[in-house]
């Protein structure tokens, strides 16, 4: 026993002489802790903000909480049974605009960053549609870091000539051509698991309702009952007839899905431009060349977009090392850091454009000009209360395929979740 | 458990009384102490909050939520309005799960073990390798057979690396099911209760328990007028009744009869009569249950129709499933048999039975215990089953879909806690209308034989 | 009380420290964890090695002779009674073309059990370019590409520790209370005896989603949020039920004459514990070893709530390999394979054992 304690002793001992104290050189000290689901392919961009935060500000001890899996559903789960706890992180991503207002700042978990924006002269650096999309109860609430475009068709430039056909315009055109995909025996439409179909619909929805009628869904203006919301949901299912939905798609992932394009067994992608990311740095392909792109059948001029955002939570410990990493985010070069290496365009104006690739030009391009709406399936537009269960309709949909069917449970989801209320 | 258990017993009693010190009785208090407060707060303390925000409307992730009591509402919803679609295939799903899963596990795992207990040459290796999915987490186990399960690889494609076709079947990607409609559940549910109550009225008469099938012909009769008067006069709008009404007057006279009902029951387990008051009992709990969701004319804000089943996706995480835990099986059947002495078996074929009806007709009854164990140890898997699916499938495909993951994705995706904790009870029912009876009777047999 | 008995509380509220130690580590976290590690082994060495040593020296040593035993606990004793051997030789009776059959009936399910094993150590070892190939599953890899291993064991490697020092020392918490659960609810009768019982076991069936957000606070309230010394406890408390339900139903089988006997000898509590029932425990340990063990090095969803970046154990970094979507898959597999050695070594070193403990305990009812 004693041979023990006397190890228990040293141990102490060991333990006190470790715990000298530090002295912050100058500036910040302490720690930060930053959560996100970025890991895998998207985690050298987060690990790279952070180096350059940990250059500037060497005496923080920068720790990087990732969860993931689940579609992000982990990490949901983590961080709010954390807020819930009394535990907030200095830091955490969170998807723009209803995911952030819907949950957190309704919730009075977030405070106002308009004096940050403010302080750093960001109010004109950032387009006023992203600014919307951060903004509620007189407050800006959020540091946006990316934009993707939602709203992005994919294919191979070359396998479209071997077959002789063009990049559909509309959803018609699309189905027009459609058997002659599937005579030569290939899969008109790549799909994959239930969140990518939910993606695929969003463009399906744009195209087919118009900008005005999108954006009138999530007032509540229209009615999801509406005639054409049913026609825009049998036509959904028709396009989904020329897709793999009933073969392999719930078990494949979106890699996977673009997969199939670039091997040839399908011809078209609707996914989100991190899918650029992926074909160009993972698989290696030159942008233009080895994978080409359109706007989403019926949404050319339109840009649906997401972002990610960082925000500064109430009661942290680190308060001011978390309002130095939301000025990093914000600021151009760390924007520039950022975005390249993940495979999205800058929320700002004013970031460099040549230190990104030929997609990403041209999705700046976009950007710059286009119409901008919020996506659904990524938590722009709706309330994650009608986001979560419209996994739920979307399955009644592909178990039922009547419109109507869908158009009512969708109702009976926006009535409760209070859209347009 | 025999009689050596039961002499244990009343011995224990005995020697407390005399040759026991108090300090010791003290100290085997004092050990139990610790692990009754932790469980204390740590089962029962969180499944008190979680009960009662199930009753609350909690949403939102306020610091301090409002959370306002609304009763049994959000377990209505479940049952009745479109809120609980997801949650109501989720429970069909379970249950066929559950079934499948069940027979799997102890048929594949009983013929590994007889096969096993041949004096087969490397046994050690084979039980190992039966054993070996046991130790891997669901998450390993699902991302690896969603992968293997794909209709464009894995399995199908096993056939092709010996030159053979491949092939084309759909496994987790197949939605089509053998349904039923939700709408047909209650009356369903209302037979079924008749005919166990016809079957208990039978078993009355003939052992002329007049009184006894006079109390069971009551329920009968009160359940057809019931239904006859509201059937009668249903229609989808016909919501709105008066202070009194008429109609109601069959409700009232048999919530008063359930009343007795209960108190007949309770009369009869302390009577020690568990089989009767089972018997009398399900149909009871079944009518409740039938009660609680609206009775006839439930299922007012049902959007359209709901087609449940058996959907042939199920097979996709079945398989995996029993691949994964019928080595359990067959390691406690593997020593369930190796514990029956040969004596029994030799008496067996002497008299003429051949090696396989000694199995199915010496062994597998003696087995019986070990079989019930075994399947409430996996029935609580399979009824809490969660990471198995989430890796499979992630989180909202609906045919393979359980009520674990969609706790999981009320609580922390919609933020809908109250909503969440509701389900989170029903799983809580669920697994407890299991594991309560099989509690009682196995310590209740302890005592008794 | 004897000697023994102060070793093996000394060593749990030893354990106990190593926790707090590890817990006020201050400003070096990597030094105080890896002291409050060295200072947990030794500690669960001191309390596991007496322990295997003794049993598995003495096999069965106290008052009666094993014999006795035989009828009640017909598998539970490591020494293997004639009837045991004798079952062995039962199958002669098989002919040739059923032993055959037998044998092809095996190792066609052996195979069929090992092809998911065969397909992730494959593709542990193919190419991120080869190892996405859905058609190209059953190949083997045309270079063994031991990279992923190194970037999986890099990634996993420092969460190692954790994992250990979480799963040893719940596993050997919730064995010993356990244990001293079972032989008080088995032999001593104390008023409620009979309703505690089934209430504890009752924990064993909860679904852990729904509770996790009182969890989390309750753990953060007793300020141990974010810290391996909070899971520890949430996997003891968790564990206990089971390891409880099969300690007791293990004992009940012990007859009560031996510890009749040992009281009469002034044996006490502890002491009957001590000389009688603990050195019969051994395939009791290893039922209860290999459960919790291989329950709680799996464990994700606690995992991931309750710790923090340096607490976490490598469930938590194996999902991250398998993160962000991954589509390198020969990465996530050979993190598996890494994962799942250590249980593999367990099963392997405790098998044996394991079929014996299973029939004299958890599965009585």
């Amino acid at each position: 026993m004693s041979k023990r304690l006397v190890t228990l002793a040293i141990a102490a001992v060991l333990v006190l002489v470790t715990v000298a104290p530090t002295f912050a050189q100058d500036g910040l000290s302490g720690e930060l802790e930053i959560f996100s689901w970025w890991a895998g392919d998207e985690g050298p961009a987060l690990e790279a903000l952070i180096a350059k935060y940990n250059e500037m500000y060497p005496d923080v001890t920068v720790e990087n909480a990732t969860v993931t899996g689940g579609s992000g559903v982990n990490a949901r789960a983590v961080l709010k049974t954390r807020m819930l706890g009394g535990d907030p992180p200095d830091a955490f991503q969170v998807h723009a605009g209803q995911e952030l207002i819907g949950t957190w700042v309704v919730a009075e978990r977030m405070e106002d960053l308009t004096f940050l924006y403010e302080e750093e002269g960001w109010m004109d650096k950032f387009p006023q549609g992203l600014l919307d999309l951060l903004s509620a109860d007189g407050g800006i609430w959020s540091v946006p870091v990316n934009i993707h475009r939602s709203n992005v068709m994919w294919y191979v430039p070359a396998k479209l000539e071997e077959l002789g056909i063009e990049a559909p315009a509309t959803w018609d055109d699309f189905l027009a051509v459609c058997p002659t995909i599937q005579e030569a025996g290939l899969v008109p439409l790549a799909v994959a698991e239930n969140w990518t179909v939910n993606h695929l619909w969003e463009s399906v929805a744009l195209a087919e309702l118009g900008v005005d009628g999108w954006n009138s869904l999530w007032t509540g203006e229209k009615a999801w009952t509406d005639d054409d919301v049913v026609a825009m949901w049998d036509k959904f299912g028709q396009i989904l007839d020329c897709s793999n939905i009933d073969v392999d798609a719930a078990t494949l992932s979106w890699q996977q899905a673009t997969d199939m394009v670039i091997n040839g067994d399908a011809v078209f992608n609707v996914m989100g431009d991190w899918a650029a990311g992926y074909m160009a740095t993972t698989l290696g392909l030159e942008p233009g060349v080895g994978f080409g792109w359109a706007a989403a059948p019926g949404t050319a001029g339109v840009f649906m977009m997401l972002s990610d955002s960082f925000g500064l939570p109430k009661d942290i410990k680190n308060r001011d090392n978390s309002l130095a990493w939301l000025k990093l985010l914000g600021s151009q070069e760390g924007q520039d850091i950022f975005n390249p290496l993940k495979g999205s365009i800058a929320g700002r104006l004013d970031s460099d454009l040549s230190l990104y690739n030929a997609y990403l030009q041209s999705a700046a391009a976009d950007w710059q000009s286009n119409v901008v709406v919020g996506s659904l399936a990524h938590g722009a537009v709706a309330p994650e209360s009608f986001s979560s269960e419209f996994g739920t309709v979307m399955e009644i949909f592909l178990g039922s395929r009547s419109g109507i069917a869908a158009a009512n449970a969708s109702q009976a989801i926006a009535n409760q979740a209070g859209i347009g209320k | 458990m025999g009689m050596s258990a039961s002499r244990s017993e009343s011995r224990v009693v005995q020697f407390g009384s005399r040759i026991v010190a108090s300090r010791d009785r003290l100290y085997a208090f004092l050990v139990i102490l610790p692990s009754i407060i932790l469980l204390a707060i740590f089962v029962y303390g969180f499944i008190g909050q979680t009960f009662w925000w199930s009753l609350t409307d909690w949403s939102g992730l306020e610091a301090h939520a409002e959370k306002n009591y609304i009763g049994l509402d959000n377990y209505k919803m479940l049952f009745s309005d479109f809120g609980g679609f997801r949650f109501r295939q989720e429970l069909v799903n379970t249950f066929f799960f559950t079934l499948f899963f069940l027979t799997g596990c102890l048929v594949v795992g009983f013929l590994l073990a007889v096969a096993l207990d041949q004096n087969v040459k490397g046994e050690g290796l084979f039980r190992t390798i039966f054993l070996f999915p046991f130790a891997l987490s669901f998450a390993v186990t699902g991302t690896t057979w969603r992968w293997l399960l794909n209709p464009k690889g894995g399995v199908n494609v096993l056939p092709e690396v010996f030159g053979l076709k491949a092939w084309h079947y759909k496994w987790l990607n197949d939605r089509s099911a053998y349904t039923f409609n939700w709408h047909e559940l209650p009356p369903l549910v209302v037979i079924a209760a008749i005919v166990i109550l016809l079957f208990v009225l039978i078993r009355y008469i003939r052992r002329r328990k007049y009184l006894a099938a006079i109390y069971a012909s009551i329920p009968i009769t009160l359940v057809l007028m019931w239904m006859l008067s509201d059937w009668l006069t249903w229609d989808i709008n016909h919501k709105e009744h008066g202070l009194f009404d008429w109609q109601n007057v069959p409700q009232y006279v048999s919530a008063i009869f359930l009343v007795g009902f209960l108190i007949y029951v309770i009369h009869l387990l302390r009577g020690g009569r568990r089989r009767t008051a089972l018997l009398v009992g399900i149909p009871m709990v079944l009518f409740l249950g039938w009660y609680a969701t609206g009775g006839p004319g439930g299922f007012p804000n049902v959007a359209y129709d709901e087609p449940y089943g058996f959907n042939l996706a199920l097979i996709g995480v079945l398989v995996p499933a029993v691949w994964q835990l019928s080595g359990y099986t067959m390691a406690i059947y593997l020593a369930g048999i190796r514990g029956i002495p040969e004596e029994l078996r030799e008496a067996a074929r002497v008299d003429g039975c051949t090696e396989w009806q000694v199995y199915t007709r010496i062994i597998l009854p003696m087995l019986r215990p070990i079989t019930l164990s075994a399947a409430i140890v996996l029935g609580h898997i399979s009824l809490k089953i969660f990471d198995l699916i989430f890796a499979m499938v992630g989180t909202d495909y609906l045919p393979v879909s359980v009520p674990g993951v969609q706790v999981y994705v009320t609580m922390f995706r919609s933020n809908k806690f109250a909503v969440g904790s509701a389900i989170a009870m029903m799983l809580l029912i669920m697994v407890a209308s299991v594991i309560i009876p099989y509690l009682a009777t196995s310590l209740q047999s302890e005592h008794e034989v | 009380m004897t000697v023994a008995t102060w070793i093996i509380f000394g060593a749990l509220i030893g354990s106990l420290g190593t926790y707090l130690l590890y817990e006020h580590r201050g400003y070096e976290p990597d030094r105080g964890a890896l002291i409050g590690g060295l200072v947990g082994a030794v500690g669960n060495l001191i309390v596991l090695i007496p322990l295997w040593g003794y049993i598995l020296l003495k096999g069965v040593p106290f008052g009666q002779p094993a014999t006795k035993l035989v009828p009640v606990t017909v598998s539970a004793i490591p020494v293997e009674p004639t009837q045991y051997a004798r079952a062995r030789q039962r199958s002669r009776l098989l002919k040739h073309s059923g032993r055959f059959a037998l044998y092809a009936f095996l190792i066609i399910l052996a195979i069929v059990y090992l092809l998911p094993v065969y397909t992730v150590v494959t593709t542990s070892l193919k190419t991120p370019q080869e190892a996405g190939q859905l058609k190209q599953v059953w190949d083997l890899p045309s270079e063994l590409h031991w990279k992923s291993y190194k970037t999986a064991f890099d990634e996993l490697g420092p969460k190692l520790r954790n994992s250990f020092l979480l799963t040893i020392n719940a596993t050997v918490l919730s064995a010993l209370m356990g244990s001293m659960n079972g032989y008080v609810l088995a032999k001593w009768r104390f008023p409620g005896a009979n309703i505690v019982f089934p209430l504890m076991l009752f924990g064993m069936f909860i679904p852990y989603q729904s509770i996790l957000i009182p969890l989390f606070q309750f753990i953060q309230d007793i300020d141990l949020g974010g810290s391996l010394t909070g899971l520890v406890i949430a996997h003891v408390v968790y564990g206990l039920p089971i390891t409880t339900l099969i300690f007791r139903n293990y004992y009940t089988e012990v007859p009560t004459e031996m510890i009749e006997a040992g009281l009469i000898d002034g044996a006490g509590f502890f002491g009957v514990y001590r000389w009688i029932l603990f050195p019969l425990s051994l395939p009791g340990f290893v039922v209860v070893i290999i459960w919790q063990f291989t329950q709680i090095w799996n464990e994700f969803l606690f995992a991931v709530t309750l710790t923090n970046e340096n607490s976490q154990p490598i469930t938590v970094a194996l999902a991250l390999l398998a993160g962000g979507e991954a589509v390198k898959w020969n990465l996530p597999m050979a993190g598996a394979v890494l994962a799942a050695l250590p249980t593999l070594l367990v099963y392997i070193i405790l098998g044996r054992y394991f079929i014996r403990g299973l029939l004299a305990g958890s599965v009585k009812g």
